[in-house]
């Protein structure tokens, strides 16, 4: 019996790793035709520099001779992949794996702090408010969580470099009402269930009532949405990173995307694929159906 | 059924909703709040600068975006020296040199007892060595470029303390060339790092997407007029920056001691609250241009192509623009109408005879009357009856360009002209203007580095490929640009300064009359300075604030 | 329906009302350019004074909420309805299905839509009208912003799908429309709405940095989200407190809304 579990524990991770893994591939390969396709591929800023001759102009544009098929290209780079050589960034001047191990543990920092942050917030307004369901506290913490939703989070940012906080941190406050809006609505619906009603009318605590009735039934939506938020974090790092200048992958992102750079765009794909097809999978694998399977 | 939630903190522990509310909200903001700020430590002696993004390059000869240039500047030892302030070359690593055989040949006669930062002797064979390195054609030196323009050279040491340099044709100006050419150890020309120079400063240390760390070279050859060895200052940080107002905020709280080319938008804040700090050095040598779209095989349909080929249409839309409020408004005050090609920041080349263009939406309208355009109601109209319009492209993110595109939107639209305008990001930008030609009309600020206008010649000679608006002509088109071709070509023939003044003013003066680009607005030179930082003299050249490093100083 | 939902109610007809008469209320055309009088402060005849380029800011907002009042919502419906049909669907058919399309989201989630973005721009034709460009805008956001929620309107029917109530249903020989109808559509419609409220000011935002790709509203035209993007200046933090003007009327609407609409959160 344990055995024939342990098998079925395998069969499913196993199965998440090769959707991660084919996810991933299919990203990389999608983002890098999105990138050549793209108009102004293959322009540099030093084309307009009315110092450099012709000759030496084009003599910067023979490294991307090897970007011009997209295919080929690819191919080349798995391959040069399976090695550990994730290629060489044309705009940066600079080894790709150089670049993630330098700017990754910024970002890694930046959404950890983000994500918890983000639902900590989020259901500290939240879970009181469906509890409690006091009309006044529920209009404020609408109306706060409305406030942050429509601020850009690089204003955020903004905000806490000028007050000398870490800018990373405006990273929490733009998951914070996404993470109050999903479990409000959820936890709201969840209160008005039959089972829930009778649970309160027999007089069961609050506490037993949320541990034993509300969170199983939240539990595959919140997952979902946990799983959701890492990618909405490595988003929002984006413009927080580049009005901080704070030295992380979404700087590094957004430098890329100016300057069409394949190589790390490419590599960034990977990256956020397989950061978000992972964050899903575990979220995924969490849930109660999948535990009751799984163990 | 309905629960009244309003318990507060009780016997029973309950806490009640906005009780909980304001604890859950203030606490982590209070704490970020407290959180740590950007401030460095406090080291004396250290000067504190910002670069917009990471060196691609610390090997000066390779150097060619604005960070690796300005490391370049303020390690690299150089023979001749550009001075900034009075744009006069000077001697540095060169005593004094001469040039002769109509501009081929270039004689250096080096400063004696001159030592690199890790203490080896300086002579003419690091001088030699580093100028092959640049020569080669297989290395693509981007400082090596204008050098390579006189064909093949001959570069040999006539002993230590002097060398030869001998090319297959003159280059005029050629002393100005060398201030790029930072000189390297022999072992190292091609390679070096800025690790071991002969400037002010070496580089120490890097961490990337954070700041490149210069130290004083202990062995520079400057002393100052009391005899006191240079540099004054320890050490030189460059903060890795792009974010202007995230600059601006770290110079408020003194991380930062000066800041280069200033946004009109900022400099205006530091202003009001800091007279001192925020100076206006008066016009750059940076303009803003617009041009129309030339190119035969454009994409564009036929009527429009011969509106942008018509000298009186490019010149009335010059006429409608109204340059002093581009300078007023886009720029806050902090710019002046040009009146050419050149700004009158670069004091010998500028061509003081030409006269500024007028506003004038009359005068506008009767040149476009005379190549059968007319206003019909609102809309001005060509013979063909098709109404006037066109797409105007400029890069996203430039906060003074997009302004100005829409003043130049309102101004058009008084003569009847719609501009659609359309901000668009660079590289999209650069593709259509350098490869598919698909775009109409094209506002960009093309930044000139050097004073001499040789440094201009990709741009203005019609076969160039940075002739923007037609480029690449296999013979000129026109024969307003077979007469620039040629006082091109004479000025560079010649090593007579008056001479070569007297041609490039025909340049100038063709451009003012053909309008090709329609200049718009010559931007002034903006900077803050720490009033912590000593001997600070900036000037409209970069690097504008520390031109002058090794003079510098910091108030203990 | 209770006091405070009509005053709710009330409130966003009148906005509404202003904002599509937002010529008769504007004290100047949105484009006219008062050059000499460049970021004036309040007064009687610039009631929220003017911008950087002299235009009157009052206009601008009453015009740039027309337009993002209009399409925003519109955008946001688009997203939803592709968030419930997509996630909502795979879920629901179970196995192979449900795996493919939460591959599907994945993959979606993890592109750089800028790219697109950019291709779509240099196919379009750069004198585009301004309202095809805002129209066209709003849409590609609507139909690339539904891949968030549709993970989690998946889990949602995914658990749904296994619930005994749905069983007892089936078993019961309810159709598979009324099973999705009158049991699984009720059960994620608040996340659905939860989605729905999240994308109108997000889009409204994200249209601003559009933009900078030269998409969204084309100048002169005003939009919300570009008032919003005044606010990244340090000058607006600290000098020119009208300027958040913009933000409390986006944070009021999206409110109001919420207030108007919100019936499920009461018991």
């Amino acid at each position: 019996m344990a055995s024939a579990k342990s098998m079925k524990t395998l069969r499913i991770i196993s199965r998440h790793l090769l959707i991660i893994l084919i996810t991933a591939l299919a990203g990389g390969l999608l983002g890098a035709t999105l990138v050549r396709l793209a108009p102004g591929f293959g322009i540099q800023e030093s084309d307009l520099n009315t110092q450099l001759s012709a000759e030496t102009r084009r003599a910067m544009h023979k490294e991307d001779a090897g970007e011009q098929n997209v295919l080929s290209y690819y191919g080349h780079y798995l391959g040069s992949l399976l090695h550990g050589d994730l290629g060489y960034s044309r705009s940066m001047d600079r080894p790709v794996s150089e670049l993630f191990r330098d700017r990754l543990p910024d970002t890694v920092e930046s959404v950890v702090i983000g994500v918890a942050g983000g639902w900590l917030l989020g259901l500290a307004l939240a879970i009181p408010a469906s509890w409690k369901r006091a009309p006044v506290y529920s209009a404020s913490a609408t109306l706060i969580s409305g406030v942050f939703l429509c601020i850009p989070s690089a204003v955020l940012a903004l905000i806490f470099l000028v007050v000398g906080s870490p800018g990373k941190l405006a990273i929490a406050l733009v998951i914070f009402p996404k993470v109050f809006r999903f479990s409000r609505n959820l936890l709201v619906k969840t209160y008005t269930m039959p089972h829930v009603l009778t649970a309160r009318a027999r007089g069961l605590s609050s506490a037993r009532i949320f541990g034993w009735h509300i969170l199983p039934n939240i539990a595959a939506p919140m997952l979902a949405l946990a799983g959701v938020t890492v990618s909405i974090a490595f988003a929002a790092a984006i413009p927080v990173e580049v009005v901080c200048d704070s030295p992380g992958l979404g700087q590094l992102a957004w430098k890329a995307a100016l300057s069409r750079d394949v190589p790390l765009l490419v590599n960034l794909t990977l990256v956020i694929a397989i950061v978000t097809v992972a964050a899903n999978s575990f979220s995924e694998l969490l849930s109660p159906a999948a535990t009751r399977d799984v163990l | 059924m309905k629960a009244s939630g309003h318990r507060v903190i009780g016997p029973s522990g309950e806490v009640s909703g906005p009780t909980l509310l304001a604890l859950l909200i203030v606490i982590p903001l209070a704490l970020a709040l407290g959180g740590c700020t950007h401030r460095s430590a406090d080291n004396s002696g250290e000067l504190r600068v910002t670069i917009k993004t990471d060196p691609k390059t610390l090997n000066p000869l390779m150097a060619e975006e604005d960070a690796s240039d300005r490391i370049r500047y303020l390690t690299g030892g150089v023979l001749i020296r550009v001075n900034r302030k009075q744009q006069e070359n000077q001697g540095e690593l060169a005593e004094n040199w001469n040039v002769d055989e109509g501009g081929r040949r270039i004689t250096f006669n080096l400063r004696a007892g001159v030592k690199f930062s890790d203490g080896s002797d300086f002579s003419a064979d690091d001088v030699v060595a580093t100028v092959k390195a640049a020569l080669d054609p297989s290395l693509h030196s981007p400082k090596g470029d204008p050098l390579r323009a006189g064909g093949k050279a001959d570069v040999r040491a006539l002993d230590r303390n002097r060398v030869v340099i001998t090319f297959e044709h003159p280059i005029a100006g050629i002393e100005r060339l060398f201030d790029e050419i930072a000189i390297s150890p022999a072992r190292m020309a091609g390679k070096a790092d800025s690790s071991v120079v002969l400037g002010a400063f070496s580089v120490a240390e890097q961490r990337a997407g954070e700041y490149v760390l210069l130290k004083r070279n202990p062995y520079y050859w400057k002393k100052d007029s009391a005899g006191h060895q240079l540099p004054y200052l320890n050490a030189i940080r460059m903060y890795v920056l792009s974010n202007r107002d995230t600059e601006l905020i770290r110079f408020r709280q003194g991380d930062i001691h000066l800041i280069d080319s200033l946004p009109p938008d900022l400099y205006e804040q530091l202003h009001s609250d800091d007279p001192g700090a925020a100076r206006d050095l008066g016009p750059s040598i940076e303009s803003e241009q617009l041009w129309f779209n030339e190119v035969a095989k454009a994409p564009i349909p036929a009527y429009k192509k011969a509106w942008f080929r018509s000298r009186n249409f490019r010149r009335a839309i010059s006429s409608a623009i109204n340059r002093a409020d581009l300078a007023r408004v886009a720029f806050r005050g902090h710019a002046t109408p040009s009146v050419g090609l050149l700004s009158p920041a670069n004091k010998f080349w500028f061509d003081k005879n030409l006269r500024p263009i007028a506003y004038d939406t009359n005068a506008a309208l009767e040149l476009l009357k005379q190549d059968g355009f007319s206003k019909i109601g609102d809309t001005l109209k060509d013979r063909g009856g098709n109404p006037v319009s066109f797409s105007l492209i400029t890069n996203a993110g430039n906060k003074q360009r997009e302004r100005m595109g829409s003043l130049i939107q309102q101004d058009l639209q008084q003569i009847g002209i719609t501009v659609n305008f359309v901000p668009l990001d660079f590289p999209s930008i650069a593709e259509r203007i350098m490869k598919t030609y698909d775009y109409d009309a094209c506002m960009l600020g093309l930044t000139n580095v050097d004073l001499d206008p040789n440094g201009q010649v990709n741009v203005w000679m019609s076969s160039a490929d940075l002739h923007q608006w037609n480029p690449q002509q296999k013979t000129p088109e026109t024969e307003w640009e077979a007469q620039i071709d040629k006082y091109l070509r004479a000025q560079a023939a010649t090593l007579n300064r008056p001479e070569r003044k007297a041609d490039f003013d025909k340049v100038q003066e063709i451009v003012a009359d053909e309008d090709p680009m329609l200049y718009l607005v010559d931007k002034n030179a903006l900077v803050a300075v720490s009033p912590k930082v000593k001997n600070a003299d900036p000037v409209v050249l970069t690097p504008q604030t520390y031109w002058n490093a090794e003079y510098l100083s910091l108030e203990k | 329906m209770s006091r405070a939902r009509w005053i709710a109610v009330g409130l966003l007809i009148a906005l509404f009302v202003l904002v599509l008469f937002a010529g008769a209320f504007a004290p100047a055309p949105y484009a006219k350019q008062f050059r000499n009088d460049t970021d004036h402060r309040p007064s009687e005849q610039f009631p929220l004074g003017t911008d950087e380029l002299g235009r009157d800011r009052l206009s601008r907002l009453l015009y740039g909420m027309r337009i993002s009042l209009l399409l925003a919502p519109a955008a946001a419906l688009i997203s939803t309805a592709l968030a419930a049909l997509i996630g909502g669907a795979g879920a629901y058919m179970g196995g192979a299905w449900d795996r493919a399309t939460g591959m599907f989201i994945d993959l979606f989630l993890s592109l750089p839509w800028l790219f697109l973005l950019l291709t779509l721009r240099a196919l379009l034709p750069l004198d585009i009208p301004a309202v095809t460009s805002v129209v066209v805008t709003f849409a590609l956001l609507g139909i690339l912003g539904w891949a968030a929620s549709a993970r989690i309107v998946a889990a949602s029917v995914r658990s749904i799908r296994t619930s005994e109530f749905l069983l007892q249903a089936r078993a019961a020989g309810c159709k598979p429309s009324r099973l999705l109808l009158r049991h699984v559509l009720p059960n994620v419609k608040p996340i659905l709405l939860a989605q729905f409220w999240i994308s109108v000011p997000l889009f409204i935002l994200t249209e601003a940095n559009l933009g900078m790709l030269g998409l969204g509203v084309t100048e002169p035209l005003p939009s919300w989200g570009n008032l919003l993007r005044e606010l990244e200046n340090y000058t607006a933090l600290r000098h020119s407190p009208w300027l958040w003007v913009p933000l409390l009327s986006l944070v009021m609407v999206v409110s109001l809304f919420q207030f108007a609409l919100g019936a499920e959160e009461r018991a």
